[in-house]
Formats: structure tokens, sequence, C-alpha cells
């Protein structure tokens, strides 16, 4: 366990942990090592979408079919997402975690992308609850989020704001 | 060019038990068959149909999914024809329903409708099969061969738009369940 950095095995775990079955992603700027890892995990499907929009409407029918999907994305993408995520998550009481790479966050507050600016604005928008992952010592609240989203039957989204090696520090 | 009800009607007699989605067919679907086995999401959000069919058939691979989707909403999406043949659910059975216009909103031409060919782009995406009917009866005589096939296959169908100019809020509601109520009835179906 890491104070400083958030591992890809810590994701993976909660991954597992959780029950995730099926993994609907688009590669976010950090996140190769991971990828690694989820394609060695054995019964995890992964599944790679064009747009992250695309993402929203095949997890949908993931879960219609009985499986637990969940998507990693990164937060532009999200932004471009927003009527897939409200059509075909939210309307259909789809509970899922959405892992969002958190492009431009610092931990000081002052950044420079404009990805970072309206992120928790958007989720706050949508009315998504969200939690922030900085390191492994934050992996509870990816448990946290899986649990909000089955007891809601919703979207949750975690924030990584560390993209899994510490540069946003 | 054909009509959407005969299209359905046609294909109805190939169903078995296959998971329907009726996408942009399905005010004419509902009238031949309203199982939980039938999904009528209506319009969720455009453009997303094929990638709810795709993760559907994945998560039932036993089950045959028939989804009839909609030229505007592959073409808000063509890259998730790339995702489904990469996939390659063998359970997938992917048809759109080709009127040139976007008919819900008054009959606004598609981009380039009448040159668009929508098989050959599945094909070029990567689908193993692909078709395009612009006549009834050669569909009709097709549909024992395409569904026999091993998915996942494309079927564009050149249909008459039916055009919708009555202000939205004044239609009538073909719709017997909610959208989210549709997944739930499936998911309690399928155990």
């Amino acid at each position: 366990m890491s104070d400083t950095a958030l591992s890809p095995e810590t994701v993976i775990r909660q991954m597992r942990n959780n029950g995730v079955t099926d993994v609907v992603w688009l590669p976010d700027s950090e996140t190769n090592w991971l990828y690694m890892l989820m394609l060695a995990e054995p019964g995890l499907r992964l599944i790679g979408v064009t747009r992250e929009g695309h993402a929203a409407s095949i997890a949908a029918g993931l879960f219609a079919g009985g499986r637990k999907p969940m998507l990693l994305i990164q937060n532009t993408g999200m932004l471009e997402s927003g009527d897939s995520i409200r059509g075909w998550l939210m309307a259909l009481n789809v509970p899922i975690v959405l892992m969002v790479g958190y492009r431009g966050y610092t931990r000081h507050g002052v950044n420079t992308d404009t990805a970072a600016t309206y992120t928790e604005r958007f989720l706050m928008a949508f009315n998504i609850p969200f939690f922030l992952v900085e390191n492994d010592s934050d992996a509870d609240r990816i448990a946290t989020a899986f649990k909000l989203a089955e007891d809601t039957r919703a979207p949750v989204v975690v924030l990584v704001g560390d993209e899994y090696h510490g540069f946003n520090r | 060019m054909m009509y959407t009800a005969d299209a359905l009607a046609a294909f109805a007699e190939h169903r078995g038990d296959a998971i329907v989605l009726s996408g942009r067919g399905g005010r004419h679907w509902i009238g031949i068959s309203d199982t939980v086995f039938d999904m009528p999401l209506g319009d969720p959000a455009m453009g997303g149909h094929a990638g709810f069919g795709l993760g559907l058939a994945l998560a039932q691979p036993d089950k045959t999914v028939v989804l009839f989707d909609s030229e505007g909403d592959i073409l808000m999406s063509l890259g998730q024809l790339a995702t489904i043949a990469e996939q390659a659910p063998a359970n997938f059975y992917h048809f759109i329903l080709d009127n040139e216009v976007y008919a819900t909103t008054g009959g606004q031409p598609v981009p380039n409708a009448s040159n668009m060919d929508y098989a050959a782009v599945a094909r070029a995406c990567g689908y193993p099969s692909a078709y395009g009917f612009d006549k009834l009866e050669a569909f009709k005589q097709a549909l024992p061969r395409i569904m026999a096939q091993r998915g996942p296959v494309f079927c564009a169908l050149k249909v008459a738009p039916e055009v919708e100019n009555t202000p939205i809020g004044q239609r009538v509601k073909w719709r017997k369940r909610s959208a989210d109520k549709v997944v739930a009835d499936l998911r309690a179906a399928l155990g």
C-alpha cells in the first residue's frame, strides 16, 4: 500500500473484490499498466470503445443481461458522454461505477486544464455522486462507490486523481 | 423500398426465442409481440442502440439477440461497428431501418442519405456478414439464410419514411412499460 501513488494492482483488487465482470473502456493517458493487469485477470472481459459515450449503452446492455460491468474512461470523454450517461445509465437504473481519469487535477486546486475545471461541476450538474482517489490508501472509497451504486441503482464515479503514478503532484 | 411494419412482420416468422430490441421499429413491433423478451426501450439516447445490443448479446451468449437500429443512430456512433466486429458476438443480428430521413423530427434528410451503403460500411468494419435489401420479397427470401448464419450479422433495410410532425407532447404513447421497467423485466426473466 502506498500513500503517495495509486497502483494498478489496487484497482484490479477492487474490481475483483466487487465482482466486476466486464470493463468497458477507452485508454486514459496513463492506464497502460492497468491494461496489462486487466488482460491477465481471469474471467475479466475488456470491451474497447472508440468513443466514451458508446461505453454507457454497452454497459447498460451488459447489465440487462445479468453482468456487472464498470467503465474506465477519462474525464474528457465523460464530458462528451453526458447524454449517453443520462439516457443509458441513469434512466435505466444501471448500478455502475465509472472510474474516470481526472486529467488536469492538482491537489492545490490551481490547474491549467479546463478538463479538470469542469469535471466536478459536470458531476454535480448531473447529480452523480463521486469519490476522489489519489493513492492506495484511498482504495476503500472504490468499494464505497460500488456499494453506493448498488444501493441507489445509479451510476457513481470514482475520480482517479493520480493516474497511477503520481504526476499530478 | 419496403414498409417497416411489413419487414418486421416478415422477420417475426423467424424470430424463434430471440430477445428483440425493437429500436426504431418499436411502435410496429409492439403490435406483433410484447413479452419480457421484447425490449421497447424507446430512445434512451440516440446512437446507443447498437451498443446496448452488443452488451446484451455478450451477456447472454446462449440467446439470440436481434436489434432494429436505424441509419441515423449508427451514423452517430459508427465506431460501435468496429467494437461489435471485434467482440464478434455470434448471437447478434443487427438490422437497420434506413428511411433516409430524421422521421421523428419532421423528415429532414440524413446527410448523404441516398449515397450511403451501410452494408459496405459494416463489412469494412469487420462484420463477417452484411446485407442490404430495398425490396420486401428479396428480404423475405433471404431471412432464413440470414438468421441461420453465425453473427454478428448486419442487414440494412431501405424503408419508407413515416414522418411525424405532431408535436412530441401530443403524440400517441405506444409504449406500455417504461424503459427501466423493460430492463428490470428482462433481468427478472433471465434470472
